[in-house]
């Protein structure tokens, strides 16, 4: 039975045709938060285990990127926001129902902290670095001496950042291609994956580098996986969930979702890591930028197909 | 609020009543007209109404707004609080309706059921223009109330009730 729907005295803005109310800021921010939640991450588990010294492009180098990822991607947040002289209403208010509001809590932890630990690594990498303040040196003392505690917030909350990125658009049961559990895991293993990737870029010692290679692959397989049991999810899901799937199997966002975020972001960094572990010689440079960007198309691909859904 | 979709004749006057009414921008509008048709020509059945905020019990919005701007006040409509709205669009992405715009000032803005008009005992403007008087509005939990009786005699339906959303437009059929 066909069916004929027109609607007519509505044509508002961003709503209408297609709801497009999110636009570059939001994945972008949730692909840099996702990153950086992975380095900080690993940097925070690897101190905890001991392994700083063997594993420090993952402790002290990489992490020195994560307050600008952060702030780039709080940046990009707010210039979304369209009433943004009010955003301080979302520290006035704890709501446990709605991810945003965990996430600006958690960013108000994670952001300080980011920037505390990559500052308490700056002399080892810098040692003649002179500041022209007393007061500077004390905060470097401080923040050196409380990295076991940091990195034991860190470990855990470098988590909830990067599983709420994910949980955040899964919370909008009006979207049905947001609206399932896996995608929580899926974006937290994606950004552990780019976190590694971008470790792996800057790794020099060959312990590390075969370490965050084998972590890298794994986690490339998880979120195959997790795709793979996305997918199947809809195609057993409701009426609305079937339909939302289409888009991605045929729709419009099919070859943008499984050459580039699918294709040239996983299986391709796949084949190349797995080649490199067998002992052939890999520019490190180029699985860790597919899987970077892997990581950044499948957030863009995932937020602008879910608004249409 | 009940609308009767056999009296509906899609002639928009809710929707001009509410932008005058509410002061809605030039562009935008809270309420719209929806016609479905169904079949094949010449069996064709064609259904009208009159859409807006379905004022839900169970509220998508209230739920995933970061700040609480969204609130639901006593007697169930959902407004939201200009000064605390942050514009993020949680709101807009979370109604199944789609009933939710971004005012051009910078917070999200959507149907009140003429909450000042309710306060002071009057019906909304789109309940008080209809000219077939296809729409009735009133107090549910009030069991002798015009609009209690017609949910309980007449055949209804709600907007996308998969959602979970509990809607309190009812669709008389």
């Amino acid at each position: 039975m066909e069916e004929n729907i027109i609607t007519s005295g509505r044509n508002n803005h961003l709503i209408d045709p297609v709801l497009n109310v999110w636009h570059w800021e939001i994945p972008l921010y949730l692909f840099l938060g996702g990153m950086a939640a992975g380095i900080l991450f690993f940097a925070s588990l690897q101190y905890l285990r001991g392994k700083a010294e063997d594993y420090p492009s993952a402790v002290k180098y990489a992490p020195l990127f994560t307050p600008i990822m952060i702030i780039v991607g709080l940046a990009a947040l707010m210039l979304d926001l369209k009433h943004p002289l009010y955003s301080w209403q979302l520290y006035t208010i704890i709501r446990m129902e709605s991810p945003m509001s965990w996430g600006a809590w958690t960013l108000m932890l994670v952001t300080p902290l980011s920037m505390m630990w990559a500052f308490s690594y700056v002399r080892e990498l810098f040692p003649k670095i002179k500041y022209p303040y007393k007061w500077i040196y004390t905060v470097e003392k401080w923040c050196q001496d409380i990295r076991t505690p940091m990195a034991w917030v860190l470990v855990v909350y470098s988590i909830i950042l990067g599983i709420y990125t994910g949980i955040l658009l899964s919370a909008f049961n009006a979207r049905p291609l947001w609206n399932t559990t896996i995608l929580g895991p899926l974006f937290l293993t994606s950004g552990l994956s780019a976190g590694a990737a971008f470790i792996l870029i800057l790794a020099k010692k060959k312990k590390e580098i075969h370490l965050f290679t084998e972590i890298d692959l794994l986690l490339i397989v998880i979120e195959i996986f997790l795709i793979t049991h996305m997918i199947m999810g809809y195609r057993a899901g409701t009426a609305a969930q079937i339909e939302a799937s289409e888009i991605l199997l045929g729709g419009k966002y099919t070859i943008p979702f499984w050459v580039f975020a699918f294709g040239i972001g996983l299986i391709l960094p796949a084949i190349l890591k797995v080649l490199e572990l067998r002992g052939k010689k890999i520019p490190l440079l180029v699985p860790s930028l597919l899987v970077i960007f892997g990581s950044l198309m499948l957030r863009f691909i995932i937020t602008f197909a879910g608004q249409i859904t | 609020m009940a609308i009767d979709t056999l009296k509906c004749v899609g002639c928009s006057d809710c929707v001009v009543a509410c932008q005058v009414e509410n002061d809605v921008p030039v562009g935008y509008s809270r309420d719209w007209i929806r016609e479905i048709t169904v079949g094949e020509y010449p069996s064709l059945d064609l259904e009208i109404r009159s859409e807006r905020c379905n004022q839900c019990d169970n509220t998508p919005c209230v739920r995933t707004c970061p700040t609480g701007a969204s609130h639901v006040v006593e007697g169930g409509i959902v407004l939201v609080t200009h000064d605390e709205c942050i514009g993020c669009g949680a709101c807009i992405e979370s109604c199944p309706y789609d009933a939710r715009y971004t005012h051009p000032e910078g917070y999200v803005d959507k149907c009140t059921f003429c909450h000042h008009r309710v306060v002071e005992g009057q019906n909304p403007a789109c309940v008080e223009v209809c000219p077939t008087n296809c729409m009735y509005f009133g107090d549910l939990d009030d069991e002798n109330s015009e609009i209690s009786k017609l949910v309980r005699t007449r055949k209804w339906k709600v907007l996308e009730p998969e959602t979970g959303t509990k809607p309190q437009i009812f669709y008389l059929k």
